[in-house]
């Protein structure tokens, strides 16, 4: 097969699996972001401890990895909700900065007490033996791993689309995106919304962040780490859109990873560079409402 | 007649929101015009289109027979358009004076001056009090913005558009959000201004309207219904079941 | 009659004019942290370079408090002003032999203004969250940029060993870092002077009115745009300065200039001192760097939990910060009295 073909493949194949990854943790920020207006830089928190729950439920208690991550994401989900009621609804109504240093705060916070607890250095998970290796497609090998992301990425985003475009609970979260006011007023209970979509974005969180160790390694800075790329991969795709935030991801992702192809010294800096670019041109994102 | 502000064909859609429909009105010098029509006939967005708030699809805006269409909210406003906004937009932490004092520095040009201090041109002072006095509000001249009750506020924000010394003043319902009690205050205000001033003003109280316009245009789903002096709009059948038949009680 | 004719009405006016014409004039407690400043000298000789730091950092956050306090730009990319201005010092060292300090930081306060004025004549089209990515976007490209050309840059490991000539010709630098206290304290009071003059200019009252209403503003003809790249260049200006005088009192340059952890912090501080009063930025450095330089030796952890903790307390009991506290404090006490 041709080198070039070939590195295109890997190029596509790895991107395709990190765009996955950020598709899945990033996509409860924007729709929190774009239904609630509120600036959570405390999302990264949620997705490390996340990952934390998937290592203490595998090294210590011995459950399965896909069940820990699913045991993980509810968790934190659930873990969510106070957060939600006690500390970020006061500040619905408040300026960004503070609603910024409140998360950036709580995001501290919790980076320091993992670290008490996990100590610095990165930890990795266990994985069973049908996610190592490699899985053959035919004309070639790829690391399994990437291929369950790829799958439960895929998966995901059918039933997120499912329940968005067919579910009347969907049809009320896109209704209170597009105009709170007019929803509140036509009896949707915007405030319960508020809650089921923060506890199911940080769960999703919680999901990203376990399905990352494998890829990355945890450590608690992985909260302000990986924040960032987040806050990226939201705003490029747009506040509070499902469509934004995969195409932002994809268009991140495999560009990212080809960048690193061609120019490894180059770190994240074709992100920074889209990210400039898109905001310049369109400033809601591809897909957010100005 | 010299026509101060001119709206030519003036249009604009929001998808599939057609908002302004070939929009035509005519301020002469010193006009005192108002713009009347019920709920969602877009009046607000045909000032924010005047003043450069939004963009026209197609159509012109003209100032003093200068076509401003293609500049900017501030750059129209230093030509000496000015407008009041339905819900004050003050600066509710600045005292009244200091409201008053950033219209006439960013109309003389003081407020690029980095150097001197703020209270050291006594004209621009004295001139704010003035404006203040004319409004009957300068005891509240030391009071932050924020804690006045909302019928002198409304009068603040009218002495901000009188200290831009504008040629064109647009008021956008000037007496809403004002207890009854205190909308004498606004209406005199409205009645006292400045003979030379061309004004444009939304209102709903028919009262105001037939005291204070000498001509009246009805806006209805974006369009002109239909225009002319109090009388004719007064006598007109399809006006009143257009619009004053929703309207609770007046005239 | 007019009303001003009338003896009360006269009176109301002189007063109102009155509050206008003496709002810039300096009031005593104004000295205070020059005076602290000048009696850390002789209180503690010894920890003069530490002092040399804090001094930086009161101008880092009072460049900040600028655009934050006072046109509400929020950015979180600050540092890559202060890193510019570092660099620029740095570079001018390492490959022109350039070691006169007072001109380093004017080049480096220049350079720093010149990209400012570049970047924030883009970025600041915009507001929201669009604006504050861009920041960390440019903070963070900036940083990555300076990773690439580490041959350039000395990358984390910096650039070490640069020397600077005596100031003025005559003041030769001690092992205690005494005499850059001195010059650092000097700059920052010459600094100071000139935003405090911006601040209480008709250019600083349409700051003002910027950042309480702009629609206000466009309404009234303000250019804004224009007062708000102004003040972001000035204030990139001021970071840049801060940043040549970090590398001059270190002697010593690295990467984390341009770190995001660095803006953070800058605006960490400015926010526990209090925003849109310049004192809170020395009050927040102030404490800040105390407490960091006290705590984070016990346990680094233990250090981010605090201010983590401590902005979240701030943010949701003390919003004006410790200044706030302190007016909160004296309007309480006057109305005792009264």
């Amino acid at each position: 097969m041709p080198q070039l073909l070939t590195i295109a493949i890997s190029v596509l194949f790895d991107g395709l699996a990190y765009a996955m990854f950020l598709f899945i943790t990033s996509v409860g920020l924007s729709i929190t972001m774009g239904l609630m207006g509120f600036v959570n830089l405390a999302h990264g928190a949620f997705a490390m401890a996340g990952g934390y729950v998937v290592v203490s439920l595998t090294r210590s208690l011995g459950i399965d990895f896909v069940p820990s991550l699913i045991i993980a994401a509810v968790v934190i989900g659930a873990v969510s909700v106070p957060f939600e009621r006690v500390l970020y609804r006061p500040l619905y109504k408040s300026t960004d900065l503070e609603q910024v240093l409140l998360t950036i705060g709580l995001a501290f916070m919790a980076i320091a007490g993992f670290t008490y607890f996990y100590g610095p250095i990165p930890k990795s998970v266990p994985l069973p033996d049908w996610l190592q290796g490699d899985v053959s497609l035919g004309f070639r090998a790829f690391p399994t791993y990437r291929a369950f992301l790829i799958v439960v990425g895929a998966a995901l985003i059918a039933v997120l689309w499912y329940a968005f475009e067919k579910t009347n609970i969907g049809a009320k979260i896109r209704a209170a995106v597009d105009n709170r006011r007019m929803a509140e007023s036509v009896g949707i209970n915007v405030d319960l919304l508020f809650t089921l979509t923060f506890a199911l974005g940080s769960g999703l969180a919680a999901l990203g962040g376990g399905l990352a160790i494998q890829l990355f390694g945890l450590t608690p800075s992985f909260a302000v780490l990986y924040l960032v790329l987040f806050l990226i991969v939201v705003a490029v795709g747009g506040l509070g859109s499902l469509k934004g935030t995969l195409l932002a991801a994809l268009v991140i992702g495999i560009i990212d990873t080809g960048g690193k192809y061609i120019f490894p010294q180059g770190g994240n800096f074709f992100i920074y560079v889209i990210t400039v670019l898109v905001l310049l041109i369109k400033p809601a994102g591809f897909y957010g409402r100005e | 007649m010299t026509a101060a502000l001119e709206i030519d064909k003036l249009d604009r859609s929001f998808g599939a929101l057609h908002v302004t429909r070939n929009v035509d009105l005519t301020l002469a010098r010193g006009a005192r015009h108002a713009l009347i029509g019920p709920n969602g006939a877009g009046k607000t967005t045909l000032i924010n289109l005047i003043t450069g708030v939004l963009r026209p699809n197609s159509g012109r805006v003209l100032l003093d027979k200068q076509d401003i269409t293609a500049l900017s909210q501030a750059e129209r406003a230093r030509r000496g358009l000015a407008r009041t906004f339905q819900i004050n937009q003050l600066f509710r932490g600045l005292t009244v004076l200091e409201n008053i004092c950033m219209a006439i520095g960013e109309r003389d040009g003081h407020n690029t001056n980095m150097w001197r201090s703020a209270g050291s041109k006594r004209v621009v002072i004295d001139e704010a009090l003035d404006h203040l006095e004319s409004l009957r509000i300068v005891d509240d001249a030391l009071k932050l913005v924020r804690e006045l009750p909302y019928g002198r506020q409304r009068l603040v924000e009218i002495a901000i558009a009188l200290a831009q010394r504008p040629r064109v003043l647009l008021l956008d319902e000037p007496a809403a959000g004002v207890p009854s009690s205190e909308s004498h205050l606004i209406l005199d205000v409205v009645a006292g201004l400045d003979p030379n001033i061309a004004v444009l003003i939304i209102e709903h109280d028919m009262d105001v309207v037939f005291r204070f316009a000498k001509e009246i245009t009805v806006l209805v789903a974006g369009a002109v219904f239909t225009q002319g002096t109090p009388q004719q709009i007064r006598a007109d059948e399809r006006v009143r079941e257009v619009y004053l038949g929703q309207e609770h009680g007046h005239g | 009659m007019a009303v001003s004719e009338t003896t009360p009405g006269r009176a109301a006016r002189e007063r109102a004019a009155e509050y206008l014409i003496r709002r810039h004039y300096f009031s005593w407690p104004e000295a205070l942290p020059w005076l602290i400043a000048i009696a850390c000298f002789f209180i503690f000789p010894d920890r003069m370079t530490f002092g040399s730091q804090v001094l930086i950092m009161v101008m880092f956050a009072l460049s900040l408090d600028l655009i934050l306090g006072y046109a509400g730009i929020v950015t979180l990319g600050h540092a890559a002003f202060f890193g510019i201005g570092a660099y620029t010092v740095a570079l001018g060292f390492v490959k022109l032999g350039w070691s006169e300090p007072i001109t380093g930081i004017i080049a480096a306060g220049i350079v720093a203004g010149i990209v400012g004025i570049a970047a924030g004549w883009f970025i600041l089209r915009y507001r929201g969250l669009t604006l504050l990515m861009l920041t960390i976007a440019f903070g963070a490209m900036l940083l990555e940029s300076g990773n690439i050309r580490s041959d350039f840059t000395g990358g984390y490991d910096g650039l070490p060993g640069l020397t600077f000539d005596p100031l003025l010709g005559m003041f030769q630098y001690d092992l205690y870092g005494r005499t850059n206290y001195w010059y650092v304290l000097v700059v920052l009071a010459v600094v100071f002077f000139f935003v405090r003059r911006i601040v209480y200019s008709p250019f600083g009252q349409a700051l003002t009115g910027i950042r309480e209403n702009v629609r206000r503003m466009h309404a009234i003809g303000s250019p804004v745009h224009r007062r708000l790249v102004t003040v972001y260049a000035i204030s990139a200006g001021i970071a840049g300065i801060a940043g040549g005088l970090f590398t001059q009192t270190n002697a010593y340059v690295t990467l984390t200039v341009f770190d995001f952890d660095t803006s953070a912090k800058v605006m960490v501080m400015l926010i526990l001192g209090g925003t849109g009063r310049l004192y809170g930025a020395f009050l927040g450095a102030a404490v800040y760097m105390i407490l960091e330089d006290k705590l984070s030796k016990m346990s680094p952890s233990f250090w981010q939990f605090g201010i983590g903790l401590l902005l979240v307390v701030v943010v949701m009991f003390a919003k004006r910060g410790l200044l706030g506290i302190a007016e909160a404090i004296g309007r309480k006490t006057k109305r005792g009295q009264a």
